[in-house]
C-alpha cells in the first residue's frame, strides 16, 4: 500500500511541477514544451507502477512498466525480427504501394469530371468496410506471408489518399487557374506548377490518416494468419499463452512506430507546405 | 499599325440557373498602340467582362473582337497580353522572384534572361531588394506591385488591369497611379484598366470608356485632352475637372434608363 502511496506522492508532485511550468514565464521555451510531456507520461507510469506494486495486481492482468520495459530489453532480437516482418515489410511495403497507386490515381482521374464525383461515394463505401472482414479474404489471396499484409495496407490507406488527393486538386481558385491561361500554359504545366503544390496540404492530411491506417492493418491482418514471426501474430500468441508482458512489450513498439512515423510524415509536411496559414509560424 | 483592340457588335450572354444573363450588347471600340484606355460603370456593367473577352478568359456569344489583328484566343496562345487580376493572387509558396518568374518559366525563357527580366522589373515596380521574400510577408500594395511585375516580366505590348487597386487604400492607390502613368510613359505599352473611381480613370487615361448596366453596354466614349505628363496636382486644374465631371454625367444618364 505505501509503494502506492508513493507513487501517488510522485504523481502530485510532477503534477506540481508541471503546472508550475505552464504558468511560468518560461513556458514557450522549446525545454519546457518538450519537459511537461515528458514529466506527464512518467508521472503517469509511476501511478501505474505503484498501483500493480501496491495492489499486488496479476501480471496476467496488468504487469508493471518495469518488468515490461525488462522482457522489452531481454526481447531486442524477437522484437527486432517482428518489427521487420509487421513494420518494414508489410506496412511499410503496402503503404508506399497505396499511397503512391491513390496519388497517380487521383491526378489520372482528375480530368473526369464523371470519375471524380463517383469515386467519392465508393471511397466512403470501401472505407467503412470492416477490416476483420476483408483480411482473412486477402491473406487467402495472397498468403501467409507479408504480401497478403501489404495488400491490407494499401486497400485500407488507398482511399483516404485518392479522396484527399482529388479534393486537393480542386483547391487552386478560379483566378490562379485564370492567370496559367493567360500564359497559355499546357495541363501539365498548370498541374506541376499550380494544382499540385495547392494540393499538397490535402494530399499530407491523406498521408497523416494513412500511417495510422498503415500499422493497425498490417498488425490485425496478421491475426488471420501469418509465419511464427510478426507484431499481429505475437501478440495474438502472447495473449493465448499468458505471456502480458511480451504483449505489451509489443505494444510499446506498435506505439513507439506509430508516433515516430507520424512525426516523420508530419515533418516532411512542414518543409513541404511551409507557405500554407497552418504551418507559417 | 493597326489597332490593338477592335470590337464590333460584342454581345455576351451568360447561361445561368436563373435563365440567361445578358453581360455584354453590342460593344463597339477600337483602341490604338500607346493608348490607356479606362472602362468605368456600376458593378454589372460588363466592364471586367469585356476585359476577359480580350483576354479569352470568356467568348462572346456574338459580334466581332480581334486583339492584335487575330482572335481574342489566337492572341492569347501567341502571349499577346498581361493580364493584373483585382488580387495579386500570388502563390504563396513561391517567393515574389519566384511568382514573377512564374510566367517566364512557362514560356521557356532562358535561365539568365530570366535572371535578368526578374531583376529588371522588380526594379521597374521599386521592389528590389524583396525579390527573397514570400507574398505573405508583404503589405498588400506591395504585393499588388508584384503581380504587375509578374504581367510585365514577358514583356507584351498590351497591359490589361481588372481593378488591380481597387482593394487598396487611398494613398497607396495615389502612389501605385502615379507609379502607373511613368511606366506606361516609358514602356509605351497599350493599357485596358478597369476601375470603379472617376478620378483614378480621368487621372490614367488618354480614353475614358463609360458603360452601363443591364445589359452591359458602352453608354459614352470620352477622349481625354490631358498631356501624356501628368503630375499628380494635375487633378486640381479646371481641365481634369471638367472631364471629370462629362464621366459623371455618362455615369448618370445610363442609370437614368433603368427608371
Amino acid at each position: 500500500m505505501s509503494v502506492f502511496g508513493l507513487a501517488l506522492l510522485f504523481w502530485l508532485a510532477a503534477w506540481a511541477v508541471n503546472a508550475a511550468l505552464a504558468r511560468s514565464r518560461w513556458r514557450d521555451a522549446s525545454g519546457v514544451r518538450v519537459v511537461v510531456p515528458v514529466l506527464f507520461g512518467a508521472a503517469i507510469l509511476g501511478l501505474w507502477e505503484g498501483a500493480v506494486r501496491g495492489f499486488g495486481v496479476s501480471p496476467v492482468i496488468l504487469p508493471a512498466p518495469s518488468s515490461v520495459a525488462a522482457r522489452f530489453a531481454g526481447e531486442t532480437g524477437l522484437l527486432w525480427e517482428d518489427f521487420l516482418q509487421t513494420v518494414l515489410k508489410g506496412a511499410l511495403s503496402g503503404y508506399a504501394i497505396g499511397c503512391g497507386a491513390a496519388f497517380l490515381v487521383a491526378v489520372l482521374i482528375d480530368r473526369s469530371r464523371f470519375l471524380t464525383r463517383g469515386l467519392l461515394p465508393v471511397g466512403n463505401f470501401v472505407a467503412a468496410l470492416p477490416i476483420v472482414g476483408i483480411a482473412p479474404i486477402l491473406v487467402s489471396w495472397f498468403g501467409f506471408d507479408w504480401q497478403s499484409k501489404a495488400a491490407v495496407v494499401v486497400v485500407m490507406v488507398f482511399f483516404p489518399v485518392l479522396v484527399n488527393t482529388v479534393q486537393g486538386l480542386a483547391e487552386a481558385s478560379a483566378m490562379q487557374k485564370d492567370l496559367m491561361r493567360t500564359y497559355a500554359a499546357s495541363y501539365l504545366q498548370t498541374l506541376l506548377k499550380l494544382r499540385l503544390p495547392a494540393a499538397m496540404p490535402f494530399v499530407f492530411n491523406g498521408l497523416k490518416i494513412a500511417t495510422t491506417l498503415a500499422l493497425i492493418g498490417a498488425i490485425v491482418a496478421e491475426y488471420f494468419g501469418s509465419p511464427t514471426r510478426g507484431m499481429g501474430f505475437r501478440i495474438s500468441t502472447g495473449v493465448g499463452r499468458l505471456d502480458i508482458e511480451l504483449v505489451w512489450a509489443e505494444i510499446a513498439v506498435a506505439a513507439l512506430t506509430g508516433s515516430a512515423v507520424f512525426g516523420l510524415v508530419s515533418l516532411v509536411e512542414r518543409w513541404v507546405t511551409f507557405w500554407h496559414p497552418s504551418q507559417r509560424s | 499599325m493597326g489597332p490593338v483592340v477592335v470590337a464590333e457588335g460584342l454581345d455576351l450572354t451568360f447561361r445561368t440557373n436563373d435563365g440567361p444573363v445578358q453581360a455584354l450588347s453590342d460593344v463597339s471600340l477600337s483602341v490604338a498602340p500607346g493608348e490607356f484606355v479606362s472602362f468605368i460603370g456600376p458593378s454589372g456593367c460588363g466592364k471586367t467582362t469585356f476585359l476577359r473577352c480580350v483576354a479569352a478568359l470568356e467568348t462572346p456569344t456574338g459580334g466581332r473582337l480581334s486583339v492584335n489583328g487575330m482572335s481574342a484566343d489566337a492572341a492569347r496562345k501567341a502571349r499577346a497580353y498581361g493580364y493584373v487580376f483585382q488580387a495579386a493572387g500570388l502563390y504563396p509558396w513561391r517567393t515574389i522572384g519566384g511568382n514573377v518568374r512564374l510566367p517566364l518559366e512557362i514560356m521557356g525563357f532562358p535561365r539568365a534572361e530570366q535572371d535578368r527580366r526578374v531583376k529588371d522589373v522588380l526594379e521597374l515596380v521599386e521592389l528590389s531588394g524583396f525579390e527573397k521574400k514570400f507574398p505573405w510577408q508583404l503589405s498588400g500594395g506591395m504585393q499588388q506591385r508584384a503581380s504587375i511585375a509578374r504581367a510585365l516580366a514577358f514583356d507584351a505590348d498590351l497591359l490589361l488591369m481588372d481593378e488591380p487597386f481597387g482593394a487598396l487604400d487611398e494613398i497607396v492607390r495615389d502612389r501605385l497611379n502615379e507609379e502607373l502613368l511613368g511606366l506606361w510613359g516609358r514602356t509605351g505599352k497599350t493599357m485596358l484598366f478597369v476601375t470603379h473611381s472617376i478620378p483614378e480613370a480621368v487621372y490614367l487615361s488618354t480614353k475614358i470608356v463609360v458603360m452601363s448596366p443591364r445589359p452591359g453596354r458602352i453608354a459614352e466614349v470620352i477622349e481625354s485632352p490631358l498631356p501624356r505628363e501628368r503630375p499628380l496636382d494635375i487633378r486640381d486644374s479646371a481641365a481634369f475637372l471638367e472631364i471629370a465631371h462629362r464621366v459623371r454625367e455618362g455615369l448618370r444618364a445610363g442609370h437614368a434608363y433603368e427608371g
